[in-house]
């Protein structure tokens, strides 16, 4: 952080002067001005905190797939079919048990188990051939499309949410001052909040795996030379099955989540698989922290067109995928090789 | 010193994109299945009917020139790219914008001389950008980028309204009576898609052989070096891009008048994936393999239905038999059903390549 701020002081300020104008739009009552310019303070509050949220969920399909693909050089393009199997059989559990929480666990366990099946009978058999591996996958995700299509039909299923968690939570965020004089505050869904707290939960948890434990230590040292680790008597199969297991574990848990508050469709596979994809790119490949920041970035942009220019809100996304891939094809947070 | 090997499929060897032994005989070359092939193409309408013409082999020749342009760019560039359907529909979408549509409010109704070329050149000048942003980073990098761009152009052309005319697209897009034949008939659409194809063939072909080619694959194989001998490795590869989206164009706009409308629909990430599985499951090393899986895809969504119905499954499942069958193909034959070919060939004829398996990139 320190170095950071050495190296890049005009990017540092940059940043800076940036959070600190977006807290100021969040925190002050917004003036007439800035409505007429802006449109109403709800409104672009209810935008930022659902691309939050929206970046929460991609956060978590995401990182599965950036941790993946960080340590395995395995680019899984089902990915998205996982988040969408989570999602179904969450829905499932969930409808049938009647407990929200059941879910996830079970979606969790079974989705971890196909992840792991996968590594292990497709991608240890082509090791080394990402090309092969990344066709495979594709291959696969329109096998696992279309079966899904099979078992549960092209309706939309939403996840219902558990009473405690349903309706609104106030935030103390201003929204306006009304006629009384007295400050209205900001009410927001308080599903969405508990999801963007367990994902920053999941986010700092994975953080500290990886930089606390000695499976981290172990995952670290692979990212940087698998052969190496192989070497020195890690049997690293054991560390790729589990980090495979657990990054499509992940996008279980995400289908669950994206299943509450969205819902689940035959189209939403591609849809977030394409998140992801755009989330690390933009983040950097293979990195936790740039994950979260590429989801944060992404999930804010679509919410913020879908408000302010609806037609153009994909543009956006992929402008700025553009913009990072011109100026730091590696990513934000990612590192050259 | 150069040794004539009459070990491998011939019309392969001819189709391989080796640059030809003696220059004014490598017409003379082709072989006879080349000739038996084309000239059996030729009197097709002699011997199919309209239903074959126009739906089996016409879609198989633009879904063929489709796919050979991701071809070029996989099999001589090295570089898989996923933009190419999109390319294509750009190219469906500007003919219908341009040109005259159901869609009046939309279409300028510009004449055929004008539109057509208008349209693929913006086709490959997106097709140009998409390969000069793809190009900047590799392998299967390029993959993930191009699937993305890919799908920003599908959800975009679903969104806008006011010039892709969002969900519904575009219909009555037909193309222009030229001569006084009307070119959607089965017969002239069969030779104008066999035309179009047979020359996007050749050109593969020609450019591959070409000094432009050759420094592509010399790129692709070893771009350092490349670089060291004085190549600019970026250009080559953006050029490349351009002259495969050219190719892609030509077939987009074949498409969307075979099927007299277009639609995001057209260019979803399920087509463009298809694209992806018939260059793959005929082979991504030779221009000939992506007709030929083309013609198996064709054959596939036709009579699938009637397949899976013989085995009680419902006609939805066509898509669990291209993926199994695209699995199984990559799994035992990383080169296609062209690669089996190859391998039964070798092994019928007992000898061996002597420097390994053909070199796989």
């Amino acid at each position: 952080m320190r170095g950071f701020v050495s190296r890049n002081p005009v990017w540092s300020a940059v940043i800076v002067l940036g959070l600190a104008i977006l807290l100021w739009l969040i925190l002050s009552p917004w003036t007439s001005d800035m409505e007429a310019l802006l449109g109403r303070k709800r409104l672009f509050l209810n935008a930022l905190f659902g691309g939050i949220t929206l970046g929460a969920l991609y956060f978590l399909v995401a990182s599965g797939f950036t941790l993946i693909f960080g340590l395995m050089r395995n680019v899984n393009l089902a990915h998205g079919s996982l988040y969408l199997l989570g999602g179904y059989i969450g829905f499932e559990v969930s409808e049938r048990s009647g407990s929200w929480l059941l879910a996830f666990p079970v979606s969790f366990v079974i989705v971890a188990i196909v992840g792991m099946i996968l590594q292990n009978q497709v991608f240890r058999r082509m090791e080394g051939e990402e090309l092969r591996q990344t066709l495979v996958t594709i291959g696969l995700s329109v096998v696992l499309a279309d079966l899904m299509l099979w078992w549960w039909g092209g309706q939309s299923y939403t996840i219902q949410t558990p009473d405690w968690l349903s309706g609104p939570a106030q935030v103390p965020i201003v929204v306006g001052v009304n006629r009384a004089g007295e400050a209205t505050y900001l009410s927001y869904p308080a599903v969405r909040i508990a999801i963007l707290l367990a994902a920053i939960v999941i986010g700092v948890l994975m953080w500290l795996v990886l930089n606390r434990s000695r499976l981290g230590m172990l995952i670290r040292a692979g990212v940087d030379d698998r052969e190496m680790l192989a070497a020195s008597g890690v049997r690293i199969q054991w560390v790729f099955l589990a980090v495979f297991g657990f990054g499509a574990g992940l996008a279980g848990i995400g289908g669950i989540v994206g299943g509450t508050f969205q819902s689940l469709t035959p189209g939403e596979d591609t849809r977030f698989l394409l998140a992801s994809l755009v989330v690390v790119i933009v983040g950097g490949m293979g990195s936790i922290p740039g994950a979260a920041l590429g989801a944060v970035i992404i999930g804010i942009s679509e919410q913020m067109g879908l408000v302010y220019a609806p037609t153009y809100s994909v543009v956006f996304t992929f402008l700025i995928m553009v913009a990072v891939l011109a100026f730091r094809p590696q990513g934000l947070l990612g590192r050259t090789r | 010193m150069v040794q004539i090997d009459r070990s491998g499929d011939p019309l392969g060897d001819i189709l391989n994109g080796k640059p030809a032994q003696t220059r004014p005989g490598w017409l003379v070359q082709l072989p006879l299945p080349f000739w038996a092939v084309a000239f059996l193409l030729l009197i097709m309408p002699l011997i199919a009917n309209n239903f074959w013409l126009f739906q089996v082999f016409g879609w198989s020749f633009i879904l063929g020139m489709i796919a050979l342009s991701l071809m070029f760019l996989a099999g001589y560039g090295g570089m898989v790219s996923l933009i190419q359907m999109s390319v294509a529909g750009l190219a469906g979408y500007m003919v219908a914008i341009l040109g005259t549509s159901g869609m009046a409010e939309i279409s300028l109704n510009w004449p055929w001389w004008l539109n057509i070329p208008v349209a693929i050149g913006i086709a490959a000048l997106f097709g140009t950008i998409v390969g000069a942003l793809a190009v900047r980073t590799e392998g299967i990098y390029t993959i993930m980028i191009t699937l993305a761009v890919a799908a920003a152009f599908f959800y975009f052309t679903r969104q806008n309204y006011g010039i892709f005319n969002g969900y519904t697209g575009f219909n009555r897009v037909l193309p222009p009576p030229l001569f006084g034949v009307n070119w959607r008939d089965p017969v002239p659409f069969y030779y104008l898609t066999l035309g179009c194809a047979a020359l996007s063939l050749a050109a593969v072909t020609y450019v591959a052989r070409s000094p432009f080619g050759l420094a592509l694959q010399g790129v692709r194989d070893g771009p350092r070096r490349m670089a060291a001998l004085g190549f600019n490795v970026t250009a080559h590869r953006i050029a490349a891009y351009t002259f495969a989206s050219v190719i892609a164009a030509v077939g987009g706009i074949l498409l969307v008048w075979q099927n007299s409308q277009i639609s995001p629909g057209t260019v979803g990430i399920p087509v463009v994936i298809d694209i992806l599985v018939i260059a793959v499951v005929g082979g991504v090393k030779r221009p000939i393999g992506p007709f030929i899986g083309a013609v198996i895809y064709v054959l596939l969504r036709t009579f699938s239905p009637d397949v899976l119905t013989a085995f009680g499954l419902s006609t939805e499942r066509f898509k669990t038999l291209i993926g199994l069958g695209f699995v199984l193909i990559v799994f035992f034959s990383p080169d296609g059903v062209l690669g089996l070919w190859e391998r039964w060939q070798a092994r019928r004829h007992k000898r061996r390549d002597p420097l390994g398996d053909g070199g796989t990139p």
